[in-house]
């Protein structure tokens, strides 16, 4: 039944649970707009043949009661009401953070997607995933606004230069699937199209070691360097100890306590943000004193720091922490150490 | 007809040759039917020139790969389908042609409030529209119409003069707007009360705050990029601290009013001809009046709908969908007003009842998809793809268009006193229908199969659905020539109408058609309502009793 809808309505092969769930909604929604604007027809048609008349004669003055449109209002509200809470919720988890993500950095320029693996390594225009791992992007853009187009997904984010922006796209089937373009980016706009292959976990493995031998430093190792180089450890630790900074060990994935009360979700995209632009989102307890880093940090050393600091997460933290709900550790109330009674 | 005139606006010249005569009585009439007439060719004009381009950027789409034109110019030609379409035709076109023509009719008054400024509104249509072709053809700009930063601040092509004829097009919707407003607040006869006031009227009222509201927003946004543009101020450069995302929300804070200046008009239109065709009062007026407004009130809350995956807050993005649902519910009240004024009236089918239906259909079906779009996770995989095209023109042409040209069927006795052939139009309107139905509904189906919009050349599986598109371009063409030539013949040979061949009770019907040049010999007292189809006309036939109908 799914299978026969899909292709009626010419949807490609959905790679997730999460397109499939959308597809069911998108029958729905579609197959009452088809029936309800075939009735509305219907009903002109009738209406049109039952009271037509060859010589014009007094109608009846038909007076309006209120109440019936209130009613239609009410009823056509509800239902449109209906349509987009299921929208928005599956909306949500597009922006969901996923434990376990395959976290992949795509940077995207005129006219093609480069992406940056957790490994070091990057590839153009293919991007490669293993299945059955839910799959993280973190997307920004060197020139102007593109828009990442997963049609097998039913997902697309806009690439903003300047900003990183996240996508969370569930585990997917194996398989091909195309990328495109959807932001209109100039000549070339048509062609900035890729694939992207998930592969069963033994394939993917075979891929990952087929790939690997052209250079021997992951991302993480390369963001350590990069730390090193661009004077971070001057303000920040990594071995958990508060400096001029917060300190990142167990900071990736953790909630944070901002200086105007807010909580944020140290992820991805937080940590790039305050990178590129400390002074937004000061960390509650410490001193608006970091200098922007953008345009000085070239987009792969920001990404391989990330990947640096997410390293950093299971340091002290056995097993894994869940996220986002429970673990506040607001930097003064020394949260880690015993409870000393 | 030459456009040679004068600057001396009052010195008759004792033996003028007659041609110029003419053309100064028409091309600086402060005459409210002129001008509209006026309006009606020059943005006729620009609908035959949008509808060329798309009908080129149909053939371009035959085939996957390269048919007729160069990928640069293929970007050239949606922008300047784009542009000619929305600012040059679909704004401009109820309003000020059929707006200024009828408003004064329907609401007694012999003139607008501002006949020079109305006369001054139609130049600078004029001028600005001939700056921004120019510009664009001589130019080139490949932006899109929605000149999306920051691709368009660091465009090479001609964006800086574009958004100076836009700018210059943008203060004839103004100064149009606060005209009609004006008009409609001071200049009623003296029993015409507000809700006594024709439908058509108050669709104009409400499409005029619209524009005054909104377009000053776009015209000082297009002014930040022009400035970004000339004088790299870097406003909305991401790297200079600027944000790209601030100017769509500046530009669809006036775009996405603009779609309810296109189809509030359209609606007052829908409102007339199915009250004067089922000859019954419509059911409710007030109903129709309250969501005009709302309409236009709401129509400001919603433009955040155009941006769910441009990096909004998900909480923002939300707070838009439930907006854009509001303005739905607005229309679902339309359109059952509509249906329920046929019930129990009586009908005469003629052609511009028939764009009525079509209307119904396709605004519904439009309108319904509008809603589905705006159900936020279907849009994430819709959004920037043919869907989405398919979704706007169902409202702007399956809407806007068709309303267009019923209004164009319904008042042409009034304006020429001549009657069009039933049997040429209602072909026509067929022919329309069935044409738009046939180029838009495979870009649903393109949208879904996951094609995005402004691609020059597309993978092979898209050609079939394409291909159906382009022919239904050819059909709706040949529709609108068929038409157009049904209303020329029409023009220059119809048989007369008579007075008012419909038998509506509106007020523009109580004056002769055409209307003397003071539109009312004498001013009627307008006693009986617009609306009230209870009592035969004194010199209608007597009352002819059918014994099948109910009364």
């Amino acid at each position: 039944m799914y299978e026969l809808l899909r292709r009626l309505f010419f949807l490609p092969r959905a790679a997730t649970e999460l397109a499939r769930a959308i597809d069911a909604l998108h029958f729905v929604v579609i197959g009452s707009t088809l029936l309800g604007s075939l009735a509305i027809a219907a009903a002109a048609v009738w209406l049109i043949t039952r009271y037509r008349s060859d010589v014009v004669r007094p109608t009846p003055h038909q007076s309006a009661r209120a109440s019936r449109e209130w009613l239609l209002a009410l009823g056509v509200v509800s239902a449109f009401l209906a349509a987009w809470v299921v929208g928005y919720k599956q909306f949500l988890r597009f922006h969901e953070p996923a434990p376990n993500a395959f976290t992949v950095y795509v940077t995207a320029k005129q006219w093609m997607w480069k992406f940056t693996y957790p490994d070091g390594r990057s590839t153009t225009d293919i991007l490669t995933v293993p299945e059955d791992q839910p799959l993280e992007l973190v997307m920004t853009s060197r020139d102007v606004i593109h828009s990442f187009y997963l049609p097998g997904f039913r997902a697309k984010q806009d690439v903003l230069p300047g900003r990183y922006v996240t996508l969370s796209l569930g585990a997917a089937r194996a398989g091909s699937y195309r990328i495109s373009c959807a932001e209109y980016c100039g000549i070339s706009h048509y062609a900035m199209s890729g694939e992207l292959r998930v592969l069963p976990a033994r394939e993917f493995q075979a891929w990952l070691e087929a790939g690997s031998p052209d250079h021997d430093s992951s991302l993480v190792e390369l963001g350590r360097t990069a730390s090193a180089r661009h004077g971070c450890f001057s303000c920040h630790t990594d071995d958990g100890q508060t400096h001029v900074g917060p300190t990142w060990s167990g900071l990736f994935g953790s909630e944070v306590l901002l200086a105007d009360g807010t909580r944020v979700l140290a992820d991805a995209a937080y940590l790039t943000r305050s990178m590129m632009d400390p002074q937004a989102e000061i960390v509650a307890g410490f001193q608006p004193v970091m200098p922007t880093y953008l345009g000085s940090l070239p987009q792969p050393e920001a990404a391989a720091i990330v990947e640096y600091i997410r390293s950093l997460r299971r340091a002290e933290r056995e097993p894994n922490p869940t996220l986002p709900t429970v673990q506040v550790a607001p930097p003064d109330a020394g949260a880690a150490r015993s409870p000393a009674p | 007809m030459t456009t040679t005139f004068e600057p001396e606006l009052r010195v008759v010249p004792s033996a003028p040759p007659r041609v110029r005569d003419l053309a100064r009585e028409w091309l600086l009439t402060r005459d409210h039917k002129r001008i509209g007439i006026l309006y009606f060719v020059a943005t006729s004009l620009a609908l035959a020139l949008g509808g060329t381009f798309a009908l080129l950027l149909r053939i371009e789409h035959l085939t996957p790969g390269p048919t007729i034109v160069s990928p640069a110019t293929y970007d050239r030609l949606f922008t300047l389908h784009g542009v000619t379409m929305v600012w040059l035709f679909l704004i401009p076109s109820i309003p000020t042609a059929f707006g200024n023509y009828l408003v004064p009719l329907q609401i007694g008054a012999r003139e607008v409030a501002f006949p020079r400024l109305n006369l001054l509104s139609f130049w600078i249509y004029v001028f600005g529209a001939a700056f921004v072709l120019c510009a664009m053809g001589l130019g080139g700009l490949d932006t899109g119409w929605t000149f999306y930063v920051p691709y368009s601040s660091s465009s090479p092509s001609a964006v800086v003069p574009t958004l100076v004829g836009i700018f210059i097009v943008g203060w004839s919707t103004i100064l149009t707007g606060v005209n009609f407003i004006v008009t409609i607040h001071t200049m009623r006869a003296r029993s015409v009360s507000w809700m006594r006031l024709p439908l058509f009227t108050w669709a104009i009222y409400g499409t005029s705050i619209i524009q005054v509201l909104a377009t000053p927003v776009l015209g000082l946004s297009l002014l930040i990029v022009m400035l970004d543009h000339a004088f790299s101020w870097g406003l909305f450069d991401a790297a200079r601290g600027g944000d790209p995302v601030l100017y769509q929300h500046l530009f669809w804070f006036y775009s996405h009013p603009a779609v309810y200046i296109m189809i509030l008009p359209a609606m007052g239109v829908v409102s007339e001809v199915v009250s004067t065709f089922a000859h019954k009062n419509p059911h409710s007026y007030r109903a129709i009046v309250y969501a005009t407004l709302g309409i236009a009130f709401v129509g400001f809350l919603t433009w955040g709908h155009h941006m769910f995956v441009a990096g909004m807050s998900v909480f923002d993005a939300g707070a838009f969908g439930v907006l854009s649902m509001l303005v739905a519910v607005f229309s679902a009240i339309k359109v059952f007003t509509w249906l329920s004024t046929l019930r129990n009236g009586s009908i005469m089918l003629k052609t511009p009842l028939l764009y009525v239906f079509a209307f119904l259909f396709l605004f519904v079906f439009g309108g319904m998809s509008g809603v589905a779009v705006a159900t936020m996770s279907l849009d994430v995989h819709w959004h920037d793809t043919y869907f989405v095209v398919a979704h706007f023109h169902f409202i702007m042409v399956g809407g806007a268009l068709t309303a267009w040209l019923a209004a164009l069927h319904y008042w042409f006795p009034k304006v020429t006193g001549r009657l069009y052939s039933e049997r040429v139009g209602m072909l026509a309107a067929a022919l329309v229908s069935v044409g738009f139905f046939a180029t838009f509904f495979p870009q649903f189906l393109l949208g879904n199969a996951g094609m995005p919009r402004r691609y020059y050349a597309y993978p092979p599986e898209f050609t079939a659905l394409n291909v159906a598109s382009t022919l239904g371009s050819w059909l709706l063409a040949s529709g609108l020539l068929l038409a157009l030539f049904g209303l020329a013949h029409a023009f220059l040979f119809g048989p007369p109408s008579g007075d008012n061949p419909w038998r509506s009770r509106c007020f523009e019907w109580r004056t002769a058609s055409p209307p003397p040049a003071h539109d009312f010999e004498q001013v009627p007292s307008f006693e009986l309502d617009a609306y009230d189809y209870t009592t035969p006309w004194p010199e209608e036939p007597p009352l002819e009793s059918s014994a099948e109908e109910p009364s």
